[in-house]
């Protein structure tokens, strides 16, 4: 991608769940810059599924999503497989397939470029085969390759989720609340990882959290929601309490 | 106000009043059908004092086992019944995992699909395998094959419902992150519900073929291959200790059957 081009633009986005009552009321965002970007917000503002409407896990109602020159809205069939593969995926509740190995959940994060038949056949190439056991050192779990994913700790498996994202070799990466099921040491390891990766791909990462300090210490940008709208968005150390007040509304939470 | 009155008995009750009175009204209408029926079936008196006699009477008469019959026919019959149990549930495969999926809300969102499905396996169900049997003897006449298409069609619907809801119950995040990889519906289903599903699937058949093996042992009775019909003959001829001798073999099929489906599943989970 060129410099000039952004990674993801997004248009007009609205989402109702059910008519008349829009949970997103018109989300205008353009990623240029690659870095972690965290969106906050309180509970229920949206946070999950504008991340869910990006790869299309949510179908939105209204607006554009702009990225690799398509509008993901429209995509279907084979072209919405292809954006997809592009956007690597990182999930609150990590999202293994608990009774495949270590090393199997990471290679799924080829399956967008393989056929049915391949996948059968796990006809995955050497070359994913080395990267995957390349990711595997890199998030730090090789003594666990051949173990069920199930056998892993929370913290652990969200390592392999990462890998797994990361084995697409996306143009981004998404991730919805990927620290909230995981202590303080450990969501700081995780948000270590997700820096470095995006670093290393030279991609932006979105990153859905509630922990404002979190995304302070990690995020290049930082996006806050309130009730559908973005309110804040721009440097980390621009947020002001009075921001934070509009984010999540009240202030005694804030002494 | 604050002060907590001790003495003040507190009421607490399982059942309201209401809850009460129609519990019991449970119970008499139990009381009622069972006194209805019993008056129905019309016990003959005569029959029912001589029971025990005739019990006596019929192993009497079936001691001592003929056990030179198992080689004359039972062997091979016995052979057959087990290659019918285990054709028709591999055969019923063929129709219920596609039923299956079509009846699976996660898997197939369409009322219409689910109806279809739904259908077929309830049709499945509801005719016992001894009639499936006499249709499929009507239509191909007495034989093997009227008894592995009998267990086929009866299981369809056992099949199907059961791994419908097996399918169900799995974790839709591991489906859900499959399909955020891009991954071709082929391959969510081979990586995402197949590996959850797989237990249940080896159990639900397992389960139905050690069923099979019990019913497969009595559609001989109505022509449809299998120990069945030497059962049949035997007991048509009075031959009460070959009887005794088919009913012997099909028992220590049964516990065979089930010794091996449980060693198979501890395996598999």
């Amino acid at each position: 991608m060129t410099s000039t081009q952004p990674f993801l633009e997004i248009k007009g986005l609205k989402k109702e769940y059910i008519a008349g009552k829009p949970i997103l009321k018109g989300i205008d965002m353009t990623i240029s810059d690659p870095g972690i970007i965290a969106i906050i917000g309180p509970s229920g503002t949206g946070k999950s599924t504008l991340i869910r409407c990006i790869n299309r896990l949510i179908d939105s109602t209204e607006g554009q999503i702009i990225f690799d020159n398509s509008d993901v809205c429209q995509a279907k069939g084979t072209l919405l497989r292809h954006l997809r593969r592009q956007v690597g995926m990182v999930f609150q509740e990590y999202n293994l397939v608990e009774r495949l190995t270590v090393i199997e959940n990471i290679l799924t994060g080829r399956l967008g470029y393989m056929s049915s038949w391949q996948a059968w056949r796990r006809d995955f190439s050497q070359h994913d085969i080395n990267t995957a056991f390349e990711l595997l050192d890199a998030v730090g779990l090789s003594e666990h390759a051949k173990n069920r994913a199930d056998s892993l700790s929370g913290g652990q498996r969200q390592r392999v989720g990462i890998a797994r994202a990361v084995m697409q070799d996306p143009q981004i990466l998404l991730a919805d609340e990927p620290t909230s099921s995981l202590d303080p040491k450990t969501a700081v390891e995780i948000m270590e990882l997700l820096t470095k990766f995006s670093c290393e791909k030279n991609i932006p990462a979105l990153v859905n959290m509630h922990d404002v300090s979190l995304a302070r210490k990690f995020a290049n940008r930082i996006i806050g929601m309130a009730d559908g709208y973005i309110v804040y968005d721009g440097d980390p150390d621009g947020i002001t309490d009075e921001n934070l007040k509009q984010i999540y509304g009240g202030e005694e939470w804030l002494n | 106000m604050s002060e907590v009155d001790s003495n003040i008995d507190r009421h607490w009750q399982r059942f309201t009043l209401k809850q009460k009175l129609s519990r019991y009204a449970v119970y008499l209408s139990f009381m009622i059908a069972l006194i209805l029926s019993l008056r129905t079936v019309q016990v003959i008196p005569e029959f029912f004092y001589d029971a025990p006699e005739q019990i006596a009477d019929l192993f009497s008469r079936m001691w001592p086992i003929s056990f030179e019959f198992y080689q004359i026919s039972v062997h091979d019959a016995m052979i057959e019944t087990l290659n019918i149990a285990t054709l028709g549930t591999l055969v019923t495969l063929v129709f219920a995992v596609p039923l299956a999926f079509m009846n699976a809300s996660n898997i197939v969102d369409s009322p219409w699909s689910h109806w279809v499905a739904k259908f077929f396996l309830v049709s499945s169900r509801s005719i016992n395998s001894l009639v499936w049997a006499l249709l499929f003897v009507a239509i191909f006449g007495p034989g093997v094959i009227a008894g592995v298409l009998a267990i086929a069609f009866r299981s369809v619907g056992f099949i199907g419902k059961l791994l419908a809801e097996a399918i169900e119950e799995i974790n839709m995040g591991s489906v859900e992150a499959l399909r955020a990889t891009g991954a071709p519906w082929g391959a969510v289903l081979l990586k995402g519900y197949w590996p959850q599903v797989k237990p249940a699937f080896f159990s639900i058949v397992l389960f139905r073929w050690d069923i099979n093996v019990r019913e497969s042992a009595v559609l001989g009775l109505v022509g449809a291959g299998g120990i069945g019909i030497v059962l049949n003959n035997s007991m048509n001829l009075f031959e009460w200790q070959q009887v005794a001798m088919s009913l012997i073999a099909i028992f220590v099929i049964v516990i065979l059957a089930e010794v091996l489906v449980v060693n198979i599943r501890k395996h598999l989970i």
